[in-house]
């Protein structure tokens, strides 16, 4: 039974957690696909940036986590997520918004975020350097061992404290923006301009100012993703390639410039990527008594080796655009 | 229309003062590293520029020519260099008179047993297999057979790294590895350009940003194949080396074979360019809808154009990591690779075969000469600060000072896409009746 | 004072001139219908009064007040509403939401006015709910005409109502502009439905070649035998 205990923490938890992290930014990636119509490469770096300006105020402000009772990270994330939002609305107003009003083709746009992609990267790489550094800078990183009531299960399925704060969060994240854009007048007319700009623009709806609130959500999400990310493992100011090719698959999945495919596109390149590196040899070995004796279980079953799982997304993205260009949920963008 | 028309005329006819200036200010800029740095290193300067210039003709005619974006060269050039490496570097006996080769063999006949059976097993619905059913055989077999395979994979490869290292090379002459590197980097051009040109242009971006991050994850791990991470080196170049002819001469032979490719691939550019298959090329760019409904193969021409392009990128990055005489996957980098020939090919003017040259020289020396500057700069920041305000600067300074250079070259990307968009030589569109 | 009044309006895209000199006037509670030969330039008229085209000259007032190249969205403010061709609906927004978005820019009463649409559209009470972009083309375009309803407009712009519609909806679409029209509301629309549409109107305008070849009332070019014969199909 221990093997399955393995299983929920290697798979069911990390799944979870990459998932989580996945559905945020596929959201965010997602959000400026429906308003602005291109790909947003700069999005991973903008979750680094997020996570760095939480890292900034907590080593200015370490003793804050410990007044309410919460790792600092956390404290310092809302005014790190206004200001990173502040961040992404200023970057919009001097890149992207020339390019738009000159009617350029959605692709230069993309290159245009390229270019504030790399801009970001040299600017985090300036201050924060390029070593990894802890989040908790005041605290300890609890771990809670939740030990399982059976004989003959021994291990402790393991969940950090991030990782708990982050599926709180997610799901937090998820209802209150399920609500901004079903009830709100605001978010109405996001998902009105996201169907028709020009009827949108007809109807009265300023579109610069849905414009500046995608980016705020955008940008919002994006820190609340980069910290819970750095808050897991570490803060790395260089994972925003990585990040970006899943995160893109898992908005395409989903159906591009649909938030709750988004969502789903996310779990599902977040799991996808578990279990393709897990090692299955670990669950069928309690069964190799009984499997013939021509069968032997090399002790290597993964799919793909960790230093592969970049080829997971890639796959999946490829399979989508191959067989349903539009994503599971029909997007709108294609 | 008939006034716009002939000024385009006498503009043609003109010198072109511009290109002339733009070249006489980058010769100057080119003697200036000569006068300063010496002629070793601005002879491998030029050089290195040189094979950049390759790569980034490569861009330009997918960017330039037809729209498309790609934002994985360095991918291409990565499989450029590993054919360099494969097909330049000697034998490697302990691994050929061992019985791995036999192994490796069987197990890639294995490999081509499986992909013979998955594929036959989605066929199964002809001999009246319900289409569901047969999706779940086929999808079942796969998994399994994969499983399997790699399985073997795993263990063959385990071996040749124990007992021989890597399969070492095929040692052949290496200007064979550089027509190598063009294949399979355009065969790999045309697995991806399948999947992607048919659909909008943001997904044929992604896609390639994605494969050249797997192809240098491959690259990097198969230690069995290319050493990873413990590097190999020398390959031998095509030309005579430094060490029978001194490094400036050598390097100017190996400079004036990188100008005879670049200027074999700027004729064949040119015709085909000016030739009624350029024409088409760029009525598919200006307006797909009506080339289409003119009834030209618009997928065809989009696969022919990324796939040359990507077969250049080849060549130019076996150029590249040959001249640099060695073969380090974890040498190639989003930022060197990609998006600095990015920055060379929107600089120059993309669609400009002759723009892109000179994008790709000056942007090379800018980069090579702003490391130095870059550390200068920081070096009177630190001494100012230390001095002025008692600040304390972190130890690695220097190593962030070069990070400086990735926000420049962002923000170079912004700028010219908002003031120059077409780049400092536009490309000239010529004017039919 | 006409409603709507357009005087010697040129104009077009890109250099090009479509419209010729074109006149029109409506006066308030009137209905005007728009006909002529493709190419005419009825539906670049209607949308160089909503601004969405370079007027080079002439000028066009609303109650009096100068509108010529006024932005969109101030003409909707003004009390403009304008149903384009096409796309005119937000396909996966409800059909409520889709008024909503019609009121945009005033939100309150939002609920008064929901209800009199649904009086002027009965069959979209009961699918309020559902995204607009899976009702049938007649119901889609009472969704249109609702949302461009929603400002309370002194003038309704519409672009052939009625194009791609099967002739019982047609008629159903034609009743409902009367019903509006009835309510207060001008209107000024294109229609490919000549007879049709001449039959409710009280002004009719043929155009050709983007100037006026014919203005009177409905009736009257109804009854021209000139206009019958080169524009009403005989």
């Amino acid at each position: 039974m221990n093997e399955l205990v393995f299983f929920i923490n290697n798979v069911v938890v990390a799944g979870s957690v990459t998932g989580s992290i996945y559905a945020m930014g596929a959201i965010g990636v997602t959000l400026v696909f429906s308003i602005m119509r291109f790909a947003h490469f700069a999005h991973a770096d903008m979750m680094t940036l997020g996570a760095f300006v939480v890292l900034l105020l907590s080593l200015a402000f370490p003793g804050a986590g410990s007044v309410v009772g919460l790792p600092t990270a956390i404290v310092m994330l809302p005014i790190a997520m206004v200001v990173t939002a502040a961040i992404a609305v200023g970057i919009d107003k001097m890149f992207y918004k020339p390019l738009r009003s000159h009617g350029v083709k959605p692709i230069v746009i993309v290159i245009g975020s390229l270019g504030v992609t790399l801009m970001l990267q040299g600017l985090l790489r300036l201050f924060a350097g390029t070593s990894p550094q802890n989040m908790y800078v005041a605290e300890r990183k609890e771990i809670y061992r939740l030990e399982l009531p059976f004989e003959a299960v021994t291990r402790p399925v393991i969940v950090t404290e991030p990782q708990v704060i982050l599926f709180i969060l997610v799901i937090a994240a998820v209802v209150g923006l399920h609500l901004f854009l079903n009830k709100t007048r605001t978010g109405k007319a996001m998902r009105a301009m996201s169907d028709n700009p020009d009827l949108a623009r007809a109807s009265g709806i300023n579109t610069n100012h849905i414009v500046s609130v995608t980016w705020i959500i955008v940008g919002g999400l994006a820190t609340m993703a980069g910290t819970l990310l750095s808050m897991d493992v570490t803060f790395k100011p260089d994972l925003s390639f990585f990040l970006l090719l899943p995160i893109f698959a898992a908005a395409i999945v989903g159906g591009v410039g649909h938030p709750y495919g988004a969502i789903a596109g996310g779990f599902v390149v977040g799991f996808a990527e578990t279990l393709a590196v897990f090692n299955w040899a670990v669950l069928l070995r309690p069964f190799q008594e009984r499997l013939p004796d021509w069968l032997e279980l090399p002790n290597n079953l993964a799919f793909v080796g960790t230093e592969y799982k970049i080829v997971v997304p890639f796959f999946i993205l490829v399979a989508i655009l191959v067989w349903r260009p539009t994503g599971i949920f029909k997007g709108k963008v294609i | 229309m008939t006034t716009s028309k002939t000024s385009d005329q006498t503009t043609s006819r003109r010198l072109p003062l511009r290109e002339l200036f733009l070249f006489g200010a980058l010769l100057v800029a080119i003697l200036g590293v000569y006068a300063v740095m010496g002629p070793a290193y601005s002879t491998r300067m030029l050089v290195e520029a040189a094979c950049y210039a390759i790569i980034a003709l490569g861009l330009t005619i997918q960017w330039g020519y037809a729209g498309q974006f790609n934002a994985g060269v360095m991918g291409f050039v990565a499989l450029g260099g590993f054919c360099a490496m494969f097909f330049g570097i000697p034998v490697n006996e302990a691994f050929w008179d061992s019985p791995l080769p036999g192994e490796l063999g069987r197990v890639l006949l294995y490999l081509v047993g499986a992909v013979l059976l998955v594929w036959g097993a989605t066929k199964l619905d002809r001999l009246g297999v319900p289409k569901r059913l047969r999706t779940i055989i086929a999808v079942l077999l796969a998994v399994v057979l994969y499983l399997v395979v790699i399985s073997m994979l795993r263990g063959v490869t385990g071996q040749i790294q124990s007992q021989a290292g890597f399969i070492g090379g095929l040692g052949l002459p290496s200007w064979i590895g550089w027509i190598a590197g063009g294949a399979l980097a355009g065969f790999i051009g045309y697995f991806i350009g399948h999947i992607c040109l048919g659909l909008r242009s943001d997904y044929l971006a992604i896609a390639t940003l994605g494969i050249a991050e797997i192809i240098k994850a491959f690259l990097k791990n198969s230690d069995w194949l290319t050493r990873g991470t413990a590097t190999v080196s020398p390959l031998p170049w095509p030309t005579p080396g430094p060490s029978d002819l001194g490094f400036v001469l050598a390097r100017a032979i190996y400079l004036s074979l990188t100008a005879v490719v670049i200027a074999g691939i700027f004729f064949l550019l040119h015709r085909a360019y000016h030739a009624p298959w350029g024409r088409m090329i760029r009525a598919i760019r200006d307006n797909e809808v009506s080339s289409a409904a003119m009834g030209k193969d618009i997928n065809r021409r989009r696969m022919e154009i990324f796939v040359f392009g990507c077969i250049l990128m080849g060549i130019g990055g076996a150029a590249l990591t040959n001249f640099n005489s060695i073969f380090d996957p974890q040498g190639y980098l989003p930022l060197n690779h990609t998006f600095l020939v990015l920055v060379m090919v929107i600089l120059g003017g993309p669609g400009n075969n002759l723009g892109t040259i000179f994008g790709a020289v000056l942007v090379y020396i800018i980069w090579l000469m702003s490391e130095p500057l870059a550390l200068f700069l920081m070096n009177v920041a630190v001494y100012i600060g230390e001095g002025w305000f008692g600040w304390d600067p972190p130890a690695n300074i220097s190593s962030r000072a070069l990070q400086a250079r990735v926000f420049v070259i962002g923000l170079l990307i912004s700028l010219v896409l908002r003031y120059a968009p077409r780049g400092l030589m536009p490309e000239k569109v010529p004017h039919h009746q | 004072m006409p409603l709507l009044e357009a005087r010697d309006v040129h104009g077009g895209y890109g250099g090009m001139n479509i419209l010729n000199g074109v006149d029109m006037t409506i006066e308030a509670n009137e209905i005007g219908v728009i006909v002529g030969p493709n190419g005419a330039g009825k539906s670049t008229m209607l949308k160089a009064i909503f601004g969405l085209l370079n007027v080079s000259q002439g000028e066009i007032r609303l109650r009096g007040e100068l509108i010529t190249n006024l932005a969109p969205n101030k003409l909707v403010h003004l009390g403009m509403g304008f149903v384009p061709q096409e796309n005119n609906i937000f396909p996966s927004l409800s059909v409520e939401e889709n008024l909503e978005m019609g009121a945009y820019i005033r939100p309150s009463g939002v609920s008064r006015m929901l209800e009199q649409i649904y009086d002027f559209f009965p069959p979209l009470l009961e699918k309020r709910r559902q995204p607009a972009g899976e009702l049938s083309g007649g119901q889609r375009q009472m969704v249109a005409m609702g949302r461009a309803l929603m400002v309370e407009p002194s003038v309704l712009l519409l672009d052939e109502p009625t194009a791609g519609l099967s002739p019982l909806f047609m008629n159903e679409i034609f009743e409902r502009v009367k019903k509006i029209n009835a309510a207060g509301v001008g209107i000024l629309m294109v229609e490919q439905h000549a007879k049709q549409a001449l039959s409710i109107a009280h002004k009719g305008f043929v155009l050709a070649s983007g100037y006026n070849r014919f203005t009177d009332t409905g009736e009257a070019l109804l009854n021209d035998p000139e206009v019958a014969k080169s524009f009403l199909g005989g």
